[in-house]
């Protein structure tokens, strides 16, 4: 299936991703009202350091411990997409204690957590991360390989 | 076509009977369980308590579970032995079920210790299950003053959970600081302090001596006047059944990696197993859900008929109390890094060139980082630790291993 993908080669730091990531999931239609003066809670986060920067994101892992961990049910996969339903979510931070790349936040009310969901479930239709990447070094593609990758992930 | 017998309904149990279908669609599936409810989630007892979920939200699939994987759920039914070598199951109703692949699930329950006067004390519980929860509430009012004897992960989330509802509570515990299975000293303090300012009293380092109807006497000497007891000293593993058909156990059910125990067709997982732990080398209880889960998702495999191996079990632990969080992960050996601005603490453990484990209070971003490091026995030479031990990120992981990680389908 189709995932975000990124090249620290292209990456200019610009932080775009993170705007457009957080102006997606706000449900406002203006992004300076979305965006300005509030806190920047964005599921896709830049990480600089030594002149190399790179967008990190949920790797929609197909075994995830994010979802074998979850203690409430509220993590699961739909379609490949990890999605957390946050009326069953109490913010109990196990999926922050266990996904190995760091992708996952608590949101703003402190009692669930936010993650990528791939843009489905907001307007935007595709990554917002992707669209708003001005050098295409974060991309929505499908670089699965058939299903000896299970084997070996297994 | 097989017939799978799952014996509990709850995170070891679920992840089994999911690990099956993920293999095999079509062969039939029971799942026997003592409590009658469907399968909910255990650690949510306390947030229903405080009303932060409630008993549908909490529910740990969804209703439509046991239809849409075509599972028999016989809820309410107690299994009273397990017979190897006719492949079956009795129930409290005389009813015997065949099974072709066994799996026992059956958790652990509380350990209630021997106290003088426990037997005096009407208003008293104990804090593992849904049905715990219903009648502690019930007896919960805003004149109680509760005495809670454990200062542990399950006495302190009861705390958590009926703090705003009752007069006032005391927690007495025998270690020298709350938490004591995974907090250091320094970061218990922490933890303990922000508990107080939501008035809850601690007594640690004192054991109950002598228990009254009302009012507890500590071997120190104190009295504590109470309405309502709490015993949440800790929990045993139920392992009687399979022990009695004969299966090798420990302290809990012994398994190999496929999580298979040693009579033929049966297998165990969750809280009633013990764990090989990779951060100590040795075989040890995780009574931890995420374990569960995903020992009893191996089983299933296993007994569906794929071979898979079980072998990453570290313990771990998320836990917030009153919205302060803390993430903890691994053994407490070895080197250390310490950093800490009295809010904020975190501290690291290393040896032998890996992490072993740590402990993250407050400020728990990206804590996941660290666990992997411990769960995949990464060499810290293979990554910039000075960089890491600041803040958990992928940076600090050579160019090609990054690539690896953002830029392939995992
Ligand atoms: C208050 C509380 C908070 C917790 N918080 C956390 C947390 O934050 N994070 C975490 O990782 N873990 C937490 N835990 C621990 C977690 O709940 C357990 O690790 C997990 O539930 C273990 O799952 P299990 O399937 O092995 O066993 P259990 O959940 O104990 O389920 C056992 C099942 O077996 C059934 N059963 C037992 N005997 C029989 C029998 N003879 N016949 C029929 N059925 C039987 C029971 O009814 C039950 O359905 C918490 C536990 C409690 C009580």
């Amino acid at each position: 299936m189709k995932r975000v993908y990124v090249n620290e080669k292209w990456c200019l730091g610009c932080h775009l991703c993170e705007y457009y990531c957080t102006f997606a999931n706000s449900g406002v239609s203006s992004m300076v009202n979305a965006l300005k003066d509030k806190p920047l809670r964005p599921r896709i986060r830049v990480e600089e350091h030594d002149g190399i920067s790179f967008a990190v994101s949920c790797r929609h892992c197909k075994e995830p411990l994010c979802v074998k961990g979850c203690i409430t049910g509220a993590l699961s996969v739909k379609n490949g997409v990890i999605t957390v339903d946050s009326n069953k979510c109490v913010g109990c931070y196990t999926c922050i204690l266990s996904c190995p790349y760091g992708c996952i936040s608590p949101d703003d009310s402190g009692h669930a957590i936010s993650k990528c969901e791939l843009c489905t479930k907001n307007a935007c239709g595709e990554p917002a991360c992707v669209k708003g990447c001005p050098n295409q070094a974060i991309v929505y593609e499908d670089r699965d390989v058939t299903d000896t990758n299970k084997e070996a992930a297994v | 076509m097989s017939r799978f017998v799952i014996i509990g309904n709850s995170a070891a149990g679920i992840g089994c009977a999911e690990g099956i279908r993920t293999v095999d669609k079509d062969s039939e599936i029971i799942i026997i369980s003592n409590e009658p409810h469907h399968t909910y989630s255990r650690p949510l007892i306390s947030y229903l308590l405080c009303g932060m979920t409630d008993e549908q939200r909490m529910k740990y699939r969804p209703d439509s579970f046991y239809k849409d994987n075509n599972i028999t759920a016989m809820l309410g039914c107690t299994v009273t032995a397990v017979d190897p070598a006719a492949h079956t199951v009795s129930l409290d109703s005389g009813e015997k079920i065949k099974y072709d692949k066994l799996m026992y699930a059956c958790g652990s329950s509380p350990f209630v210790p021997p106290m003088k006067g426990l037997d005096t004390v009407k208003n008293k519980f104990t804090f593992m299950s849904l049905d715990d929860a219903r009648a502690l509430d019930k007896a919960l009012s805003p004149d109680s003053r509760v005495l809670v004897i454990g200062a542990g992960l399950i006495g302190m989330k009861c705390v958590e959970g009926i703090a705003d509802k009752v007069k006032s509570i005391t927690v007495v515990d025998m270690a020298d600081r709350v938490l004591p299975s995974v907090l250091d000293a320094d970061g218990a303090k922490l933890v303990q302090s922000a508990v107080e300012k939501h008035g809850v009293k601690f007594l640690l380092g004192d054991s109950a001596k002598e228990l009254f109807p009302d009012k507890a006497v500590l071997n120190s000497g104190a009295e504590v006047p109470f309405d309502i007891l709490v015993v949440a000293v800790g929990v045993r593993p139920n392992i009687s059944l399979l022990k009695d058909a004969g299966a090798d156990c420990n302290r809990g059910i012994l398994t190999d990696d496929t999580m298979k125990t040693s009579l033929d067709d049966v297998y165990a997982a969750g809280d009633c197993t013990e764990s090989f732990d990779i951060t100590v080398k040795n075989s040890r209880i995780l009574a931890l859900l995420p374990n569960a889960y995903m020992q009893g998702e191996n089983a299933g495999i296993n007994m569906a008929g794929v071979s898979r191996s079980y072998n990453k079990a570290i313990p771990m632990n998320a836990m917030g109390m009153f919205g302060y969080h803390m993430i903890t992960a691994g053994t407490y050996e070895g080197d250390s890094f310490c950093e800490s601005d009295g809010t904020d603490y975190k501290k690291l453990f290393f040896k032998d060139d890996r992490l072993m484990g740590y402990i993250m209070i407050g400020d728990v971003s990206r804590a996941g980082i660290y666990t992997s490091l411990i769960r995949e026995q990464t060499p810290l030479s293979s990554i910039d630790f000075e960089l890491i031990k600041h803040h958990p990120q992928l940076m600090a992981f050579e160019k090609t291993e990054r690539s690896a990680k953002l830029s392939e389908s995992h």
